[in-house]
């Protein structure tokens, strides 16, 4: 069967290869040994005709419980919020969507401006001074982070506060092992950080001190507080945060914070069981030339008309190979783009409108949910739009019932941290309905009795 | 003739424009003010636009034609496979069942997405000739270094505490950053004038400190390295693993896999060889693939299957631990599965077949005017050497410039480092013959002005949006954010 995604047909390629002089594409193989050929075609599924594929495909996708399909609570670093229609119509036009990194940049505008556009946003939102054009996702955000400290204060420890992100952690983890970086761990006893143990365990050897806030908990940390406290250690402090948030929240570049990373994906960017995400990394100027990722600024041309262009590239591995400060080349340019549209779509009112929204329906959940029966709020601190249910009985066991209900209700604290055995993570947006919240209370009230 | 427009969103701001709909309050306290502490709260609302709807569509679709695209132009960027994106991978991506499914949605509810990986993981051993493949890491440095810490957790495990890798000099700049993140001395071996590896530099060089070699396959000049079978065991010999850089897969689909050719470790792009969109730089995939001995060692959490049932697997306790928060870039995933699927085995390997048959034709057709960097037959791209032009005044840089103007997008330039004055030409297969011809027929006009008429060539661009840009003064004074003019 012919294929679709390939031009020439077989008289084209017929009389391309008397142009070259060989007799078939075997005789352009020459070069490979022959003892290394496979010998066999590759052991695959045969080729699906479009039709079989799309029902092929359709049937796997209707086995997984979605925000469409499911009411969702769940939360942990990937949320539902809105996502407005003209993100995905744009997204799609050709020039951005099959466009490669901008390195020609007079025929890259369109690209180059839109991250010049997200960069500044990014910047507005999180307090800071720079933002780059993403990292992969929050995770490797926070590592990246924790190197350039690591570089910026010559110190090989990282403090990192029990109540950010576990999974960021462990990809943190991962990166820091080649430079040999450690990481200490922060106590978070009640879901907040332990500013007091901070006092001991942040000292001359630490390159950053660590927290997210909201944390990983939901609840929020005292970021002047921390920023104060690392700064007369002579650390950085790296912020996790979400840039949905910042509507509301205050940036934690106003309150002290060196670095701010983050999960973007919040800002218009589907959940796609987890990925493509979106990785924020914002920092003060005088870090910037330690930044990792592309950064585009503004400049002119030879007519001395405005234009954008990829620079500080000394930075980069394309330029700098093994001294490079990071070794990240594809980024999430799309992704950075949905944002970027995303962002500009809010705007000034909508983003605060998306945080009122979703902090009040999430202190109605929560004040609603901890009336049902042996069920309590696990933490005292306040939260944002996220928070720690206690269960009269193991998350585990309930769950699967109340996915047959039509509940995603939330994510089991467990696997994270043992001492929470009983605790499930709750997460509220702006696009659950009261409804929504009183159904899903009393579908629990039901399978805790 | 290029258009005018020169906005930037914020500049089309208008207060009390919106372009959002949200619902109001259906909860009795709904005054952030009231629920949180006023020490969190924001002081000023955000400096963001407002603007209308369609102020959005108008500006982003302006915005998007001063971009060229694969959609649009031929992009011949050599190393970069920039192939025909199908739409039904779009299609099928969005589909809810796949794009609205939370990462931690409990397994059973997750069936469907959790096969989708397991087979993609799969059929991309099979095709690369590997034991197990990880779909974690999220673009092809990420590979590299869940690669090379894979390398250094198996050398460990051994009690070998090895200290170097080795890269040849025509290597990709992410190889020597992602292997010195993970912690090792790189040390680069000279390639012979054509581009090979030079095997005695090699052997002279290959010690037990030697954790890995790490090479791109086809090399980044385009070419089959004829000896990589004897390299693969002259470096097992020594007890060194040997890493395949699969930037260049695109050209051997079912004509070799990196498995059979000795390799311990190759990563893919699934960006590249698999038809996921470039989108401006991102987001790709990149899934790495091991041998059997190198298992144990995969990223958390793998993906494995029992009867009928898929689960995450969580218990490695020798595994390099986790790359990104959640379990690769699925969106991308679901694309490369779906191109996979259409393809089948006979039309993957007419995608290599056909993208080594384009490449030949226009080294063919260009070598009159050109210098080649190494003779033919090239693999998937081919490499040009404007060495000859640059005698006349007129650079690589010149000639990818000019270029834009007569409709293409340019070819990798200054790369690989080794050949001077280097345009990489990579067309793929999903190119017609007619557009080769007009790409081809457009170097030689270059090739022409270059030696009578130099004008046109140093002027361009005159047809994009702006002309060449003074990047001089973006690094020296460092504008990365707009402010308000006072």
């Amino acid at each position: 069967m012919p294929s679709r995604y390939i031009a020439n047909t077989p008289d084209e390629q017929k009389q391309m290869l008397g142009v070259i002089g060989a007799g078939s594409v075997e005789d352009l193989l020459v070069k490979i040994p022959p003892k290394a050929r496979l010998g066999r075609p590759l052991g695959l599924t045969p080729a699906l005709a479009e039709t079989d594929l799309i029902r092929h495909m359709t049937a796997l996708a209707a086995r997984n419980a979605n925000a469409e399909s499911h009411v969702s609570f769940l939360g942990a670093g990937s949320y539902d919020h809105y996502i407005p229609s003209p993100i995905n119509h744009m997204i799609l036009r050709g020039e951005f969507f099959t466009a490669y990194t901008p390195y020609q940049p007079e025929a890259s505008q369109g690209t180059l401006r839109t991250i010049y556009e997200y960069q500044t946003m990014i910047a507005e939102l999180t307090g800071m001074d720079v933002a780059n054009a993403s990292i992969y996702d929050g995770a490797s955000s926070l590592a990246e982070a924790a190197l350039m400290a690591h570089s910026v204060t010559e110190r090989k420890e990282i403090v990192l506060s029990r109540a950010v992100h576990p999974l960021y952690k462990r990809v943190t983890a991962t990166y820091c092992e080649g430079p040999g970086v450690r990481l200490r761990d922060l106590p978070a006893p009640d879901g907040v950080t332990d500013l007091a143990a901070a006092r001991q365990l942040v000292t001359a050897k630490t390159a950053a001190l660590v927290i997210q806030t909201p944390n990983f908990y939901g609840c929020l940390e005292d970021v002047a507080a921390a920023a104060e406290l690392a700064h007369a250690a002579g650390a950085l402090l790296v912020v996790v945060a979400d840039p949905v948030n910042l509507g509301v929240l205050e940036g934690p570049g106003k309150l002290g914070a060196d670095i701010v990373v983050g999960e973007g994906q919040g800002l218009g960017v589907p959940a796609s069981f987890g990925g493509p995400n979106l990785g924020v990394f914002a920092a003060k100027t005088e870090l910037v030339r330690r930044m990792p990722g592309r950064l585009v600024g503004a400049t002119v041309d030879r007519d001395g008309k405005r234009g954008f262009v990829l620079t500080l590239q000394t930075r980069e591995q394309h330029i700098r190979r093994a001294k490079a400060t990071s070794n990240i080349c594809t980024n999430v340019a799309l992704c950075a783009l949905m944002a970027t549209i995303y962002m500009a779509t809010l705007g000034r009112r909508g983003l605060v409108k998306v945080g009122e929204l979703s902090t009040a329906k999430a202190h109605y959940a929560a004040e609603r949910l901890a009336k049902v029966p042996g069920v309590s709020l696990r933490f005292p601190a306040p939260f944002f739009k996220e928070f720690a249910l206690k269960l009269p009985k193991a998350p585990d066991r309930l769950l699967p019932r109340l996915a047959k209900q039509g509940f995603l209700a939330g994510v089991p604290l467990k696997s994270f941290d043992r001492s929470l055995a009983d605790c499930l993570l709750v997460a509220v947006t702006e696009k659950r309905t009261k409804a929504e919240i009183d159904a899903f209370a009393a579908a629990l009230e039901k399978a805790v009795a | 003739m290029a258009d005018a427009y020169d906005k930037l969103v914020f500049e089309l701001s208008s207060p009390g424009r919106v372009a959002w709909s949200l619902p109001e309050a259906d909860v009795p306290e709904a005054d952030a003010k009231k629920l949180l502490p006023a020490k969190h709260l924001r002081r000023e609302a955000p400096e963001l636009p407002e603007v209308s709807e369609f102020d959005i569509i108008r500006h982003y679709s302006r915005l998007s034609r001063m971009n060229y695209g694969v959609d649009t132009h031929f992009y011949p960027l050599g190393s970069c496979t920039m192939k025909y994106n199908p739409k039904l991978n779009e299609d099928m991506a969005r589909l809810a069942g796949f794009a609205k499914v939370h990462p931690l949605a409990p397994e059973a509810s997750a069936q469907g997405a959790l096969q989708l990986m397991h087979e993609l993981a799969r059929d991309l051993a099979e095709i690369a000739g590997m034991d197990a493949v990880s779909l974690q890491p999220a673009a092809g440095a990420q590979g590299e270094l869940a690669g090379v810490l894979m390398i250094r957790a198996y050398h460990a495990s051994r009690g070998e505490k090895r200290t170097k890798v080795l890269l040849p000099d025509s290597a990709h700049g992410t190889n020597p950053a992602s292997t010195a993140i993970a912690g090792y001395e790189v040390v680069e071996v000279k390639s012979l004038p054509n581009g090979e590896v030079d095997v005695d530099a090699l052997v002279r060089t290959l010690d037990t400190d030697v954790a890995a070699f790490m090479i791109t396959v086809p090399n980044t000049l385009g070419m089959f390295e004829p000896r990589i079978v004897e390299i693969t065991e002259l470096c097992h010999a020594k007890g060194v693993q040997v890493y395949m850089d699969g930037a260049n897969l695109n050209a051997i689909l079912g004509i070799t896999r990196p498995g059979d050719l000795g390799f311990d470790v190759c990563h893919f792009n699934l960006h590249k060889t698999f038809t996921t969109p470039h989108g401006g730089g991102g987001p790709g995939a990149g899934p790495v693939g091991v041998k059997a001995h190198l298992e144990p060692f995969l990223p958390v959490p793998v993906v494995t299957k029992d009867g009928d049932e898929y689960s995450l697997d969580w218990k490695r306790p020798r595994s390099i631990g986790k790359l990104q928060a959640f379990w690769g870039n699925f969106g991308m995933l679901v694309r490369a599965y779906t191109y996979i699927r259409t393809m089948g085995p006979d039309g993957l390997r007419s995608v290599s077949d056909n993208a080594i048959l384009n490449a030949n034709y226009i080294m063919k057709r260009l070598e009159q005017d050109y210098d080649v960097a190494v003779p033919g037959p090239c693999m998937h791209e081919c490499v040009l050497s404007a060495r000859r032009q640059k005698k006349l005044g007129v650079t690589a840089t010149d000639i990818a410039k000019r270029l834009l103007d007569l409709g293409f997008y340019a070819p990798s330039t200054y790369f690989p480092l080794i050949v001077e004055e280097a345009l990489m030409i990579e067309p793929t297969e999903t190119e017609a013959r007619e557009t080769l011809d007009a790409f081809c027929d457009a170097m030689i006009q270059i090739a022409r002005e270059a030696e009578t008429n130099h004008a046109a060539i140093h002027e361009a661009p005159v047809t994009t949006p702006v002309r060449r840009l003074d990047q001089t003064k973006a690094a020296r004074e460092p504008n990365l954010k707009w402010t308000r003019r006072v």
